[in-house]
This record gives structure tokens, C-alpha cells and sequence, in this order.
């Protein structure tokens, strides 16, 4: 069981920030997200784009933005639970909180900080009429384990990076591999797009477009596919296969959170903004864009803000009557719990004669 | 000035709205702003292209601007396309789209 003082759910730009502002109360955080990289929309959509309404920064890359939060945090040493979901919460009978995620690791706090965006990212389904039936029975939308697929024939679906790449990678474990895209363009990093011209002229990936995948058929397990050529229904064939990938990127998804018993208000959490950010569940906040109140702007600088707040909130709630006033870091300084500590340096007094 | 536009949303239900040209909006924006789909199932990724949940089918012979590479690439990506998709979130509105009519495309699951 980890046990911490703030549980933050969500390690975008707001949750990591909220990491900063929980250690200048000497709060201990750990943080849950689904990717397997601190960051959230941030790292996962855009790292390479400039966001220009941060305060201070005239223009700071998304990616850089989340490298510069990860180093201001660093001393405060936050614990993170990456690529799992948060799916569970039990309040205890002390009014503290065990979160439980998809791949059973408990997490135990008093206080639980939702930063969770627009949700957590998980792969997008085609619309394939039955294709729910065969998920984890022949359909992957995700490559967890290459071994699974040694010596199977395999159908990817999708044009990004990642059809390319474990095309590429499958290309050498599978029996054979068949990459289906919709154009004859693809979008990948040009050296994917050049190794799989390569590998289908060396006859190791069947390239089909433009085509989809249309059905999936089998018995239980999957065993074939229908590919649609050119859009036209009379082109369709089945294509015999063991395993197939549709790999469409990812979208947020609220998830399991939809159901902790929480206000939800257009697709995200009410919160009291008068306040600290409190849902109805006391113990409970949730801050950045995941949650919503009148006159909500889902930005950035205000999750930072929202996090601050709610920090102080879960100090009185951690330490109720303890004394506490608001320092500021150029007059405090910044001790890390790592031992290293930051300050303003002295200035010199000295006369002159 | 403003632009009327014809959106129909995800239920058939047909709206038209008073578009502003002079607040550098997008369709995308125009949609969410008369809230004719829920909040968290259009515009996910904010307008860049990165997700297809503003995809909609333009229906009227109404001139627009051509797409550009992003927008082909996700479009490639995305579910229900048909030869009228666009992403509204790459539509600025200006007044050549007077008389613009435009159904929202399903929302994916």
C-alpha cells in the first residue's frame, strides 16, 4: 500500500504543479496517471507546440513546460504510479481514502486531488460492428506484450506512428504482417514511413490501401477480418488472421472517475470555486481542467492557481488548528525533502569608508 | 458582422446561429459557444486538429478554405468520414460562409 498525504490523480501541468505547492506545506504527494510518462495532454498531444499564455514565459513548448515542472518539484520527490488508471475509491471509516487502479495497486490518503484533465487516455475504437466481442480474444488495441504475437499472422489498422512502428517492430516476431491505412499517405516520422516502403518491397509487411477493416469475424476467438478496398462495398474480401491492431491513437475518457459519486456537470466534476476546489465528497478536490464551476476557463495558469488553493485547504484538513501562514519562496526559500534547500542569497552589509 | 450559419446537430435537430467574423472563431468554437453538442464530446484537443470530435459534414455548396496536411491526417484517421468531412475546428469563420449548412458526424462510442 502506498501511503502519501495528497493523492493526485492526473500528472498534467496542474497535478505536478499541485506537487510544488503541497511541499512548501511539507505535504507529501504521489501521482496516478494512465500514460506511462509524467505530462498529460501536454507530453501525449502536443510537446512540440508553443503555448504562449503562461505567466513569465513568452513562449514555452509544451513538452519543455512539463520538464520545467518536473525539475521545479524534483525536491519535494513525488511518487508516481504511471501507466495504471485509477479505478476505485473507498473512504474509510477515518474519513481518509483508498484508491485502487486497473492493475490492483492501492494508494492510501486523507486527501485525494482529481488533476485529470479531460480524462485518461485510452486507445480509439473503430466502430466495427462485434469488434467488442473479440477484445482480448484476437483484438488489441494496444501491443503489451510482442511475444504474444511470435509466429501469428497479424492485421494492423491506422496510419500514425504507432500502426508504423509496430508494423516495423511486429514485422520480425509475427508469421506475417498486414498494415491496412485509409490513404496511401501515411503521417509517421519519415523514417517509419521509408523502413515500411522497405519492408514491403523485402515482402515482409502487405501493405493495403486504401482500404479499411470493415468486420471481424470467428468463432469466439478471431479468425478473419473483412477488408474494404477504395471505399466500395463490392471490393470486400476476408483476410485470415490471428490477431488484429487497430491502432488510432488515443482520446480522453473520463472513466471510471464518472462513478465515484461525484457532481458531474457537462463531462467534468463541480467544485466549489468560492472555496478550495472541495466536490461534494469532503477530501475529495479536483482542480485544472477536469473540473468546472461558473466561469470556468480551462487553462493552465488557472489549474495552477486551483492547485494552490486546494493545497492550503488539504493542509487544515491534514493538520486541522495547526497554525499556518502563507510564505513566500523568495523570503522561506524552498526545502526540499531531499535536504537540499533553495534561498534567496543574503545581501552583503558593509560600510564604506 | 455576423454570419448565418446552419448546424445540425448529433440529434437531426437543425439551429441557425448568429457567427461572428471578427473574433478570429472557428466552426468548432461557434458549436461549442451555442453548446449544440456536450461539453467533452467536441473539441477535445482544443483546435488542433488532433482529435476528430468536431468532424462534420458540409452539406451546403458553400466555398471554404482548402484543407491543410493536418487536417487530411487526422481526417485519415478518424471514424465515420465521408468525401464532405472537414474538421470544424479548421474553419475560420469569415463572411463567405453566409448560408453555411453543416450536420455534426457522430461522436465516437
Amino acid at each position: 500500500m502506498i501511503k502519501t498525504d495528497i493523492l493526485i490523480i492526473g500528472a498534467g501541468p496542474t497535478g505536478l504543479f499541485a506537487v510544488f505547492e503541497a511541499g512548501l506545506l511539507k505535504l507529501k504527494c504521489h501521482i496516478i496517471d494512465a500514460l506511462p510518462q509524467p505530462g498529460g495532454q501536454l507530453s501525449e498531444l502536443y510537446p512540440k507546440k508553443p503555448i504562449y499564455d503562461i505567466p513569465g514565459f513568452p513562449e514555452v513548448k509544451a513538452g519543455q513546460l512539463v520538464d520545467n515542472l518536473m525539475e521545479q518539484i524534483r525536491s519535494f520527490q513525488p511518487g508516481f504510479t504511471l501507466g495504471e488508471k485509477a479505478q476505485h475509491i473507498e473512504k474509510q471509516e477515518d474519513g481518509s481514502f483508498i484508491v485502487t487502479t486497473d492493475q490492483g495497486t492501492k494508494h492510501h490518503a486523507p486527501i485525494v486531488a482529481i488533476a485529470g484533465g479531460l480524462g485518461s487516455f485510452v486507445p480509439r475504437k473503430p466502430p466495427i460492428p462485434n469488434i467488442g466481442n473479440f477484445e482480448d480474444k484476437g483484438v488489441n488495441y494496444m501491443v503489451k506484450d510482442p511475444e504474444q504475437f511470435r509466429d501469428k499472422s497479424v492485421v494492423i489498422a491506422g496510419g500514425g506512428d504507432s500502426a508504423l512502428d509496430w508494423s516495423i517492430f511486429l514485422a520480425d516476431v509475427a508469421s506475417d504482417v498486414t498494415l491496412v491505412h485509409r490513404r496511401n499517405e501515411f503521417r509517421g516520422a519519415l523514417e517509419s514511413v521509408d523502413r515500411v516502403k522497405e519492408l514491403k518491397d523485402m515482402g515482409k509487411i502487405k501493405l493495403i490501401t486504401p482500404a479499411e477493416i470493415v468486420d471481424v469475424h470467428g468463432d469466439g476467438q478471431l479468425e478473419s477480418v473483412s477488408v474494404r478496398k477504395n471505399n466500395n462495398p463490392e471490393e470486400d474480401y476476408t483476410l485470415e488472421t490471428d490477431y488484429f491492431i487497430p491502432l488510432f491513437g488515443l482520446s480522453p475518457k473520463l472513466g471510471p472517475i464518472a462513478d465515484w459519486g461525484l457532481e458531474i456537470e457537462k463531462n467534468a466534476i463541480k467544485v466549489d470555486n468560492t472555496l478550495d476546489y472541495q466536490t461534494n465528497i469532503p477530501g475529495i478536490y479536483a482542480i485544472g481542467d477536469v473540473n468546472t464551476y461558473p466561469g470556468k476557463l480551462k487553462l493552465i495558469l488557472c489549474g495552477f492557481h486551483e492547485a494552490t488553493l486546494m493545497c492550503q485547504s488539504a493542509f487544515a484538513k491534514i493538520h486541522p488548528g495547526k497554525r499556518n501562514v502563507l510564505k513566500y519562496t523568495t523570503v522561506g526559500g524552498v526545502a526540499g525533502f531531499d535536504g537540499t534547500k533553495k534561498e534567496a542569497p543574503k545581501s552583503v552589509i558593509r560600510s564604506i569608508d | 458582422m455576423d454570419v448565418k450559419i446552419t448546424i445540425i446537430d448529433r440529434e437531426g435537430t437543425a439551429h441557425e446561429v448568429d457567427a461572428p467574423t471578427d473574433m478570429a472563431m472557428n466552426l468548432m468554437e461557434v458549436i461549442r459557444s451555442y453548446e449544440l453538442a456536450p461539453e467533452g464530446t467536441i473539441g477535445i484537443c482544443g483546435g488542433m486538429a488532433m482529435c476528430a470530435s468536431c468532424q462534420c459534414y458540409v452539406q451546403s455548396d458553400t466555398e471554404l478554405q482548402e484543407k491543410e496536411d493536418e487536417e487530411e491526417a487526422m481526417l485519415a484517421e478518424a471514424f465515420y468520414v465521408q468525401d464532405n468531412s472537414r474538421l470544424s475546428c479548421q474553419i475560420p469563420i469569415t463572411e463567405d460562409l453566409e448560408g453555411l449548412v453543416v450536420e455534426l458526424a457522430p461522436s465516437e462510442e
